[in-house]
């Protein structure tokens, strides 16, 4: 007892002898996850939280009458992931009470399963899988002057569909309600008894805008169950289309933001970047989104030397026009003041909540997968991670800026060395004859693909059962963490500063809802 | 030198030049790797060979008496190239995928030839469409999307495409809108927004459903908790395929709609 209070490190060395640490990418065996029984499964979130490590997710599967239940932590000083594991009652002591940031995992198992976590504090569904839509019981301020401002699910611009809540008094909004759901389309369900001919899609549209970070994050969870091996070209292939897809949101979310602040000339001029680099990853494979480029066990595309050549030209261009526009935006000091101190995250709050990607790194608290959890070609070279401390729209904006300079500097460097000749022939593996898009994968066994998609960590982790077939597969977007972070950002705000703090998270509708 | 904020404005704008692509002068811009109509050619199948119709994960082939592609449902993956060992079907650079008719998404074997120029694109109906042609407001919904038809309906506002020179625009409210352009499979939690987004708008107007999900339910077609496209709910003037269709795949596809090209 004294022990684990003192030295939890020491306590997870003792507990599981390395066994069910995992790399990035990797599977274990079913059998081999250790139990833990719930309140030491409780003791070690706990601690791990409180040593500065991270939960990547909550979940549960049911197993007859009662509940598996499993956790995973992230542990960035080894660059390494805990799988736990343990059985609860359909009734069964909230872990929200200590652990806030699984505050959104437990309102999903109580939606998906009946689950009840006791005392969770703010109990009720997060994406309408039964009941009747819309039905909502937001929470409400009273009193003589206060009013209420409803938006959505359609909303004004071309966007998709969720529903806002603000309780205001005058100008200033107390309260921020977030209700979502309207994008359930069942792909969890649906990948469930996969991988078949469709899995692939489903990965590739759980936010389209996403596609590279989702899909290699399939592809990481399928090579570790099935062993297939991806070469160092299809690696470096992948890193450069995730870095492309970072690169044309982070310009987009700038020129959005310019927009919102009523700054024209950024915004025309980001709109129009943002479409040049979709143009360059519609260049590797023909899809500006990136479908059908990354699949498990290598790419479908490979890149020859002209078409490098195309790339690294283009890159230069592009990058000469986003210094200009940008550059203009941050200077312009009525952009600035419009910025600074709106929508504020402090950074113990960031970390309480638990947010990640962008939104995490703006509240001051370094966090990157592709740091602390590298896979592929990041475990070679990996860009360099930057943090802003203030945690307010200008943080997440300044942020985006300085991730895309050294996006830009990180493609031109591994763009430079080229994987040989020999190692170009590598494509696609054909599998089982050419008709099947999908391995075999190996059974019970748990596997876990995470990486770092724009807006930040993407987690997907599966098992299969006796046939080597999913017996459950679950996804978190960077979005499921940090709705909640966009609700807090306008605590006391004022409501016109909802669409800057909106853009400034640009959060996926569809990642969230599944 | 004296900086401020407008000369830095100047500065930058002078930077950027003018980025408006010429279409519809002059030759589209498109990938080399492209994937446009897919072409199924007059070779002879060899008996009993499904390769292709096992290798879609949508089911958009199909065979009757010859083979037939859907591209209301195709998500224009490639897998059907890869599996097919004849090389029977390919996709051509083909981008005018647009229809007011369902059925002539559809694509059949070719009987003759193999020219990829033969035009199936069917004169559009000039009924309502007429009213529309010189200033043509949409309002946009997304019922399920999952954002890439979404953010390629929304480059079109940009500088680079900039749809507003046709007349062509986005609007904030039904009640402006000449007619809805959906993307997604509607999903049954977008079902009730979308029916009253489309009462909201006046009539006469239209419909037109971008993306292999609003006109099929695309990857989720079939799925209990979707509608399989905008079809089943309302009466779709044009659908524009693709997963997601390339900007000037919709943009050509409104221009022909509104018999501007």
């Amino acid at each position: 007892m004294y022990l684990k209070l003192y030295f939890p490190s020491f306590q997870r060395y003792f507990r599981e002898w390395g066994v069910s640490e995992m790399r990035n990418g990797e599977s274990i065996a079913l059998k081999d996850l250790p139990y833990l029984e719930f309140l030491r499964f409780k003791t070690v979130l706990q601690d791990a939280v409180r040593t500065g490590n991270r939960i990547l997710g909550l979940w549960a599967v049911p197993s007859g009458k009662e509940y598996s239940m499993f956790g995973a932590i992230l542990y960035p000083s080894t660059q390494s992931v805990e799988i736990l594991h343990s059985t609860v009652e359909k009734t069964y002591p909230s872990l929200t009470l200590d652990l806030p940031c699984l505050h959104w995992f437990e309102r999903d198992l109580s939606e998906r399963f009946g689950m009840i976590p006791q005392e969770h504090p703010w109990l009720k569904p997060i994406r309408f899988y039964k009941g009747e839509v819309g039905k909502v019981e937001f929470f409400q301020v009273m009193g003589e002057e206060v009013h209420e401002v409803a938006v959505g699910p359609v909303h004004a611009g071309v966007i998709e569909p969720g529903h806002f809540r603000f309780q205001c008094y005058g100008e200033k909004v107390f309260h921020l309600e977030i209700s979502l759901g309207y994008q359930h389309r069942g792909v969890e369900r649906a990948l469930t008894n996969g991988p078949n001919e469709r899995s692939i899609h489903y990965a590739e549209t759980l936010a389209g805008d996403t596609t590279i970070g989702h899909t290699t994050a399939y592809a990481l969870l399928m090579e570790g169950l099935s062993g297939l091996l991806p070469s160092l070209h299809s690696e470096w292939i992948r890193a450069i289309s995730l870095e492309l897809e970072r690169l044309a949101n982070h310009i987009g979310d700038i020129g959005a933001l310019s927009g919102d602040i009523g700054f024209l000339p950024t915004q025309s001029y980001c709109g129009r970047i943002r479409g040049d680099v979709l143009n360059l990853t519609a260049l590797l494979c023909g899809n500006r989104f990136g479908r059908s480029l990354v699949r498990p066990g290598g790419v479908r595309y490979t890149i020859e030397r002209e078409r490098l050549d195309i790339l690294r030209g283009k890159l230069r261009e592009i990058e000469n026009d986003t210094i200009s526009a940008i550059e203009l935006f941050f200077e312009t000091p009525s952009v600035r003041a419009r910025l600074e101190g709106t929508g504020i995250v402090p950074t113990d709050v960031a970390r309480e909540l638990g947010l990640v990607g962008v939104a995490a790194r703006a509240s001051g608290i370094p966090m990157d997968i592709r740091k602390d959890l590298p896979w592929g070609f990041f475990r070679i070279q990996s860009p360099s991670v930057g943090v802003h401390p203030s945690g307010d729209c200008y943080a997440r904006a300044f942020l985006r800026w300085v991730e895309i300079q050294e996006s830009f500097r990180f493609l031109h460097r591994i763009t430079e060395s080229f994987p040989e000749e020999s190692s170009m022939k590598e494509t696609f593996p054909s599998i089982d004859s050419g008709t099947r898009t999908y391995p075999f994968l190996l059974p019970d066994t748990l596997g876990i693909g995470i990486t770092e998609g724009w807006r930040g960590e993407i987690f997907h982790v599966a098992a299969t059962d006796r046939e080597g077939k999913f017996a459950w597969y679950r996804v978190f977007d960077p979005s499921f963490h940090n709705w909640i972070g966009l609700a807090y950002a306008m605590r006391g705000g004022e409501i016109s500063d909802f669409p800057l703090c909106n853009k400034s998270f640009n959060l996926s509708y569809c990642g969230h809802d599944l | 030198m004296i900086t401020t904020p407008l000369l830095s404005i100047l500065r930058a704008r002078g930077k950027q030049k003018y980025r408006t692509l010429k279409y519809p002068n002059g030759s589209p811009p498109l990938p080399d790797r492209f994937l446009g109509k897919p072409v199924i050619s007059s070779t002879s199948c060899p008996k009993d060979c499904t390769l292709c119709i096992t290798s879609c994960p949508v089911a958009a082939i199909q065979k009757t008496e010859t083979l037939h592609i859907d591209m209301g449902v195709c998500l224009f993956c490639g897998n059907c190239v890869e599996a097919c060992p004849n090389g029977t079907i390919r996709f051509s650079k083909d981008f005018h995928l647009a229809s007011q008719d369902r059925g002539s998404l559809v694509i059949q074997q070719r009987e003759g030839g193999d020219n990829v120029q033969e035009s199936t694109v069917p004169s559009p109906r000039r009924d309502k469409i007429q009213l529309f042609r010189k200033s043509f407001k949409l309002r946009q919904v997304s019922a399920g999307g999952c954002n890439a038809c979404e953010l390629d309906c929304n480059v079109l506002s940009t500088v680079a495409w900039d749809m507003g020179r046709f007349g062509i625009q986005f609007v904030a409210s039904p009640r402006h809108a000449d007619g809805i352009l959906v993307t997604g499979p509607v999903t049954e939690n977008m079902k009730v927004a979308l029916e009253k987004t489309y009462r909201a708008v006046p009539s006469p107007k239209v419909v037109i459903a971008v993306g292999s999900c609003a006109i099929s339910g695309g990857p989720y077609k079939d799925h209990p908790e979707q509608m399989n496209g905008v079809s089943s709910l309302l009466p779709v003037d044009l659908f524009i395929p693709g997963c997601p269709p390339h900007p000037l795949v919709i943009l050509e596809g409104l221009l022909r709609f509104l018999g501007r090209i």
